[in-house]
C-alpha cells in the first residue's frame, strides 16, 4: 500500500517539467488553429470573390469510359476475338463551337493534316445524326457533349503530338481505345462464326433507354453478325464515366470522380481452331482445285463460286468447325468500315462474302437425301428385304427419269441402292406414296411419308443455331407449292398473255405450265423430291444436324457454338447446355440398317476411290454423296459423313460430283480429326488429342492467362 | 454517461459529476457537424452512392455507432485493464500493419487497407493510438518501477523502437500523411515524457537531416515531391495534387462570410472536390458554412484539444500525463494537416479530419482515444482535489 500512496506524490513531483512542456504545445496549438483561422479569413473574405469566379466558370462533363468487350475463345482456351489499342482522336465540339469561323476551320484543318485524313472526312463526322447535311454511317450518334471521334488508329506518336500540345489543338483530345483484333491461331479466318461490330443506331439506343439498359451509350459498338450479335448482352460489358472538371473554353482541368468500366465476359465456344483451321484450308484447296478441272458436262472448267464446310459434335450439335467461301477478313469492321470496303464486301462480284454459306446458302441436297427417305420408307411399309428395280430409267407421266448415267443394276435392296446412289429405285418409292396417299394433285392435305421423315430430321426450318440470320431452307411439298403458285402466278400468267406470237421457249413453256397447273403435286414432284431434287433446298448446317441424328441415334440438336459465359476473372456465369429440338420416329431397327449401309459408301461405293487405304475398321466412316443439279448451271457437289463422334458436311456450288470434287478434302478432315497419317491411326496425335471434344472448359488463371481445359495437352 | 447505473458506476469509481461535459459535447457536436458534412458531400454523387442519397450518411452512422461503444468501452474499463490491454492494442496494430503490406488492398497509390469480409479497415489510424497507449505504457512501468524521475537512454531508445516499427510499416506503405501525424505525434509524446532537452534537440536535427537527404538524392521520385510541393504551386502535378488543392481552395472561397447553406454548395452539388467525403469533408464546411459555419468548427476542435491537455496537466499518473498529451499532439496535427490542406496551407496528403471524415478505422480510432481521455480524467484526482478536498485525495482506495 505504501507504493501506491506515494507515487501520485512522487510523480507529481517530477512532472513539473512534463507540465511546463504541456503549456509549450497549448500555445503551439492556439497559435496552428489561429493560422488556420487566419487563413479560411484570408480564403473565404479576403480573396473570397476571386474564388467565387472561378467556382462560377468551371463546370462539369461526363465522360464516358466504354469497356472493355469480352473475348471469344475456342473448347482449348485459344483466343478466337481479342482486343487491342487503338489510338482515337476526338475533338469536342463544345470548345469549337466557341471558337469563331476562321479559327474553327484553322483547327481542323490542322487536326485533318495531323491524323492524316481528308478536311471533309473530318466536318463529315463532327455533324450530328438528324442535322441539316449529316450523312448516316458517318454522321455522329452519340451525346454532342461526348467528345467525338474523327480518326482512329492513329500512330501513337501523332497522339502523342496532340497530346502534349493543348494550346495548339484545343479541344482536341487523343486517347487510346480497345477495338476488337484477330489473332487467328493456325491462321483460321472464322469470319462467319464471329461476326463483327458495328456504331449503335438512333434506335437500338431509344431502346436501350426505354429499357434503363446502362450497357449502351451513343459510342458504343454492337455485335451485327455471328457470335458477336447472338451473345452481344454478355460480351459488351458495362461502360463506366469519368466526371471531369472543366473550365470556361472546356479545357479538361482533372478528373472527379470516375466508375470503372465492367469489361465482358468471356465466351468460350466449341469451336476447335486447329480444326477449323484445317477445314478453311481444305475448303479453300478444293475451291482452287476445281476451277482448274474440266467440267464435261458444261464443257467449260468448274465455276465452283462458293463453298461451305460443317464439323459437329455428333453426340451434343456442337459446331467444332464451320468455314463458308467466299468469306472476308472481319479486320476490316474494326474502327468503322469505309464505303470502299463495304461495297466490296456486299457486291455481287465479290460473291456476297456476308452471306455465310454454311447457314445461309440453300441449294438442293441431292443424293444425301437418300438416308433420310430410307428411314421414312423403312418406317412406312418398306422393309430390310425390299428388293426394287434399279433400272436405267422409269416412266413416270409424260417425262422419262434416268438413273445417274443410265446405269442399270436389276433388282437390289436399301443398302445396295445407297451404296450405289440408285435414283430409279427411289423414284419408285416416291411414286408408290404419291399413288397410294396423294394421287389427287390438289389434295393439299395428302399423306407422304417422305415429307414427314423431312420434317422429322429438321428440314424446312432453323435449326436454331446460335448465331444469327439462318435461312430456313424449304421442303418442297403441296402446301408450299399452294402457296408458291399463289404468290407467283399473276407474274407467270402475265408472262404467258402477253405470248400472244407463240413462243415456245423454256421461261414461256414454263409460264404457261405454272399459270395453268402450278400449284398441283404431280408424280413427277414426288419423284424429283424423292432423290433430293427440285425445289427442295437444305443448308449445309441442316444436313449436319440430321447426320448427327442418324449417328447418335435419332437425337436432333439445335446446333450450339457457344459452350459457356465466363466471367473476366474466370468464374463460370452460364453453361450453355445442348438442346434437344426433336427426336426421330423410326425403328431403332431402321436406324441400324442405315447406318450399316453408309458404311459402304466409303468402302465401296461412291466415295471409295477418294478412300482407298484409309484405316476404315477403325475409324468407319459412313457417308452419302451427292451431286444436285441446278438449273442453267453446273450441279452442286455434297459429301455428307459421319462417324460416333462427327459428321463432316461439305457443299460446294457449281463444282461438279461430291465424290470427285470434295472427296480428298473430306478425307483429309477425318485424317486431322483421328490423327490418321497413312493406315496408321494415332488418337493423341489428332487435332483435338483423345479425339473426342472436351467436356471440361479451357482453365482460366488469376493473371489473365487462359489453358486448355484440364487433362488435355495443346 | 447515462448510460450507466449510478450502482455500477461508483462500483467503477467512476463519478458522473466529474465526467468533462465541455469535452464531452464538443465531441458530439463535432460528431453532428461531421455527419451533416458528409451526407451533403455524398447525397449528389451517384457514382458513390448508387443513386441513394442516404447511402453514406446511414454507413456513418454506423460507424459512429460502433465507434461510440468502443470509446464507452474504453472509457470504463479499469485503469489496471487499460495498461493490460495498451499492448495488445499496440500488438494488433503491428500485426494489421504488416498483414497490410502482404494482402492489403491499394488504393490511391498506397497499400493501406485491408479488406476482412467486405469491410476495409486502415490499420495505420489505429497504429496512431497504438503508438501513444505503447509509449506511455513503457515509460509509466520504467518510471514507476525504479522510481526514477528522469528518463535514460535506455527509456528513450526503446520509445523510440515502440514508435519506430509502426512508422516504418507505415512508410513502407507509403502512407507520407499518417508518417507526419505520427512523427509530430510521437515528438508530443516524448516532450510530454519528460525526454531530456538534449535528445529532443538530437532528434529534431535528425529528423531535418533525414528530410533534406530523401528530397536531394533522389529516394523519393521527382514526382513524388512535386505531389508533396503542389500546395505551393498546383502547376507541379496539375491532374493530381495541384487539382485537388486548387478545387479546395475555390470551393471553401467559394463560401465567403456565411457560406451558401448546408446541401447548396454548388461546388460540393457538382463534386468538384475529389474525396470530399473523407480527407477533403472540410471544403463542404467551408463552401456551404461559410466563414462562421467553418469558424466553429474549428473552435470545436481547439476546444476539444484544450480539454485534452488540460485533462494531460492534471493527470495524477505519468501514463495518464503522457497517453493524454499524446493524444492531443495527434488530434492537433492531424487536424491542423487537414484543414491546412484544404486551406492550401500544407501538402497534400491522404490523412482525415478526426471524428468527420467518412471513414470506419479513423472514427473508432478517434473514439477510442476520447474514450481514453475521458477514462484518464475520471480516475483523476487532481481535479476533484481542487473543486472539493476530500479524504480520497491520499488514495482511500
Amino acid at each position: 500500500m505504501a507504493a501506491v500512496l506515494i507515487r501520485p506524490m512522487a510523480s507529481l513531483r517530477h512532472t513539473r517539467r512534463g507540465r511546463l512542456r504541456l503549456l509549450v504545445m497549448q500555445v503551439l496549438m492556439l497559435s496552428l488553429f489561429l493560422t488556420l483561422f487566419a487563413r479560411l479569413w484570408y480564403l473565404q473574405v479576403f480573396t473570397g470573390e476571386e474564388y467565387q469566379a472561378k467556382a462560377a466558370e468551371q463546370s462539369v462533363r461526363d465522360v464516358v469510359v466504354q469497356p472493355v468487350r469480352g473475348l471469344i475463345v475456342d473448347a482449348m482456351g485459344r483466343s478466337l476475338v481479342t482486343n487491342r489499342t487503338s489510338w482515337v482522336v476526338s475533338i469536342d465540339r463544345t470548345v469549337l463551337n466557341k471558337l469563331d469561323d476562321h479559327d474553327r476551320k484553322a483547327l481542323l484543318r490542322k487536326v485533318a493534316r495531323t491524323v492524316k485524313e481528308p478536311y471533309d472526312e473530318v466536318t463529315a463526322r463532327l455533324l450530328l445524326c438528324g442535322t441539316e447535311k449529316a450523312v448516316s454511317g458517318t454522321c455522329w450518334n452519340g451525346s454532342p457533349f461526348q467528345p467525338i471521334p474523327v480518326a482512329e488508329d492513329v500512330p501513337q506518336v501523332i497522339a502523342v503530338q496532340i497530346s502534349e500540345q493543348p494550346e495548339e489543338f484545343p479541344g482536341v483530345i487523343a486517347r487510346a481505345e480497345t477495338v476488337r483484333s484477330y489473332p487467328s491461331p493456325f491462321g483460321i479466318n472464322a469470319a462467319g462464326i464471329i461476326g463483327y461490330l458495328s456504331p449503335v443506331t438512333g434506335d437500338e439506343l431509344e431502346e436501350a433507354e426505354r429499357t434503363e439498359d446502362q450497357s449502351l451509350n451513343g459510342a458504343s459498338v454492337v455485335g451485327r453478325a455471328g457470335l458477336e450479335k447472338s451473345y452481344d448482352r454478355w460480351l459488351r460489358g458495362v461502360p463506366g464515366a469519368t466526371k471531369v472538371a472543366v473550365d470556361s473554353m472546356g479545357r479538361v482541368l482533372g478528373d472527379t470522380a470516375s466508375v470503372a468500366a465492367q469489361p465482358g465476359a468471356t465466351l468460350v465456344t466449341s469451336i476447335d481452331a486447329k480444326v477449323q483451321s484445317v477445314v478453311e484450308k481444305q475448303l479453300h484447296t478444293t475451291i482452287v482445285n476445281a476451277r482448274k478441272t474440266f467440267d464435261p458436262v458444261t464443257r467449260r472448267n468448274y465455276v465452283a463460286d462458293s463453298g461451305a464446310v460443317v464439323v459437329m459434335d455428333a453426340r451434343t450439335g456442337g459446331v467444332i468447325a464451320m468455314a463458308s467461301q467466299p468469306t472476308y477478313d472481319p479486320e476490316v469492321w474494326v474502327g468503322g468500315i469505309t464505303t470502299k470496303e463495304l461495297t466490296a464486301i456486299t457486291s455481287e462480284e465479290s460473291g456476297l462474302p456476308l452471306v455465310s454459306r454454311a447457314t445461309q446458302g440453300q441449294f438442293a441436297p441431292g443424293s444425301t437425301w437418300k438416308p433420310l427417305m430410307t428411314i421414312g420408307a423403312l418406317n412406312n411399309g418398306y422393309s430390310t428385304d425390299t428388293r426394287l428395280n434399279c433400272s436405267g430409267g422409269l416412266q413416270v407421266g409424260n417425262r422419262w427419269f434416268k438413273n445417274y448415267q443410265s446405269a442399270s443394276y436389276g433388282s437390289i435392296d436399301f443398302a445396295k441402292a445407297l451404296e450405289l446412289s440408285c435414283d430409279t429405285f427411289f423414284y419408285r418409292i416416291g411414286l408408290n406414296y404419291w399413288n397410294k396417299f396423294g394421287s389427287d394433285p390438289e389434295d393439299v392435305k395428302a399423306k407422304d411419308p417422305l415429307i414427314t421423315v423431312a420434317k422429322q430430321f429438321g428440314f424446312g426450318r432453323k435449326t436454331g443455331l446460335d448465331i444469327p440470320g439462318e435461312a430456313d431452307g424449304r421442303i418442297a411439298d403441296r402446301a408450299w407449292k399452294l402457296s408458291y403458285w399463289n404468290a407467283m402466278k399473276a407474274k407467270y400468267c402475265k408472262i404467258d398473255a402477253q405470248n400472244t406470237t407463240g413462243k415456245r421457249d423454256f421461261l414461256h413453256v414454263y409460264a404457261r405450265e405454272f399459270c395453268l397447273e402450278g400449284n398441283r403435286y404431280r408424280a413427277t414432284d414426288a419423284v424429283n423430291y424423292s432423290i433430293g431434287q427440285g425445289d427442295t433446298t437444305v443448308t449445309p448446317i441442316q444436313l449436319a444436324r440430321a447426320y448427327a441424328a442418324l449417328s447418335n441415334g435419332g437425337t436432333l440438336y439445335a446446333p450450339r457454338i457457344a459452350k459457356a459465359v465466363v466471367s473476366p476473372d474466370g468464374t463460370l456465369i452460364k453453361k450453355i447446355k445442348p438442346v434437344v429440338q426433336g427426336k426421330v420416329k423410326s425403328t431403332a431397327a431402321a436406324m441400324k440398317y442405315v447406318d450399316d449401309a453408309l458404311l459402304g459408301t466409303a468402302k465401296t461405293g461412291t466415295l471409295a476411290w477418294k478412300f482407298g487405304g484409309f484405316p476404315l475398321d477403325e475409324v468407319p466412316i459412313r457417308g452419302k454423296t451427292g451431286t444436285a443439279e441446278v438449273y442453267g448451271k453446273q450441279s452442286t457437289s455434297w459429301i455428307a459423313t459421319y462417324t460416333e463422334d462427327y459428321v463432316v458436311v461439305m457443299m460446294l456450288t457449281q463444282a461438279g460430283t461430291g465424290s470427285g470434287t470434295s472427296g480428298p478434302a473430306v478425307r483429309a478432315i477425318w485424317e486431322s480429326l483421328y490423327g490418321i497419317t497413312g493406315e496408321e491411326v494415332d488418337r493423341d496425335r489428332a487435332a483435338i488429342p483423345g479425339v473426342t471434344p472436351p467436356k471440361k472448359l479451357p482453365q482460366f488463371f488469376d493473371d489473365g492467362s487462359i489453358m486448355p481445359p484440364p487433362g488435355v495437352g495443346r | 454517461m447515462t448510460l450507466l447505473a449510478p450502482a455500477r458506476a461508483r462500483e467503477l469509481g467512476v463519478d458522473r459529476s466529474r465526467m468533462d461535459w465541455v469535452l464531452v459535447l464538443a465531441t458530439g457536436a463535432i460528431l453532428v457537424i461531421g455527419t451533416l458534412l458528409v451526407w451533403s458531400s455524398t447525397s449528389t454523387n451517384e457514382a458513390l452512392t448508387g443513386g441513394n442519397e442516404t447511402a453514406y450518411l446511414r454507413k456513418q452512422l454506423v460507424n459512429i455507432v460502433i465507434g461510440l461503444c468502443l470509446g464507452v468501452g474504453v472509457l470504463l474499463t479499469d485503469r489496471r485493464w487499460v495498461r493490460i490491454m495498451a499492448p495488445v492494442v499496440y500488438a494488433g496494430s503491428v500485426v494489421g500493419l504488416l498483414l497490410v503490406l502482404a494482402i492489403g488492398t491499394t488504393i490511391n497509390g498506397s497499400r493501406s487497407w485491408l479488406m476482412i469480409g467486405g469491410l476495409s479497415v486502415q490499420p495505420a489510424e489505429f497504429a496512431k493510438l497504438a503508438v501513444v497507449v505503447g509509449m506511455a505504457l513503457l515509460v509509466a512501468e520504467r518510471l514507476e518501477s525504479s522510481r526514477r524521475r528522469t528518463l535514460g537512454t535506455l527509456e528513450v531508445v526503446l520509445m523510440l523502437v515502440i514508435a519506430g516499427v509502426p512508422a516504418v510499416l507505415i512508410l513502407l506503405q507509403p502512407d507520407l500523411g499518417t508518417m507526419l501525424v505520427l512523427t509530430a505525434t510521437i515528438v508530443g509524446v516524448l516532450a510530454a515524457a519528460g525526454t531530456p532537452r538534449r535528445w529532443l534537440v538530437a532528434l529534431a536535427a535528425a529528423g531535418f537531416a533525414t528530410a533534406v537527404v530523401v528530397v536531394t538524392t533522389g529516394v523519393l521520385k521527382a514526382y513524388q515531391v512535386n505531389r508533396f510541393m503542389a500546395f505551393t504551386n498546383p502547376d507541379l502535378d496539375p491532374r493530381g495534387a495541384g487539382y485537388n488543392t486548387t478545387q479546395a481552395r475555390i470551393a471553401i472561397g467559394n463560401g465567403g462570410l456565411f457560406g451558401q447553406g448546408l446541401f447548396d454548395g454548388s461546388q460540393t452539388r457538382s463534386g468538384f472536390v475529389p474525396e470530399q467525403h473523407t480527407d477533403f469533408v472540410f471544403t463542404v464546411a467551408g463552401e456551404e458554412l461559410g466563414l462562421v459555419g467553418a469558424g466553429i468548427l474549428i473552435t470545436l476542435f481547439a476546444v476539444l484539444l484544450w480539454r485534452a491537455l488540460l485533462i494531460a496537466r492534471q493527470a495524477d499518473d505519468t501514463f495518464g500525463r503522457i497517453a493524454a498529451a499524446g493524444i492531443a499532439c495527434w488530434f492537433g496535427f492531424q487536424t491542423f494537416q487537414n484543414i491546412g490542406m484544404c486551406l492550401g496551407i500544407m501538402p497534400v496528403t491522404g490523412v482525415p479530419l478526426p471524428l468527420v471524415s467518412y471513414g470506419g478505422s479513423s472514427m473508432f480510432a478517434s473514439l477510442m482515444a476520447i474514450g481514453l481521455l475521458l477514462n484518464i480524467q475520471l480516475r483523476s484526482t487532481t481535479r476533484v482535489a481542487k473543486r472539493l478536498p476530500s479524504p480520497r485525495l491520499l488514495g482511500d482506495r
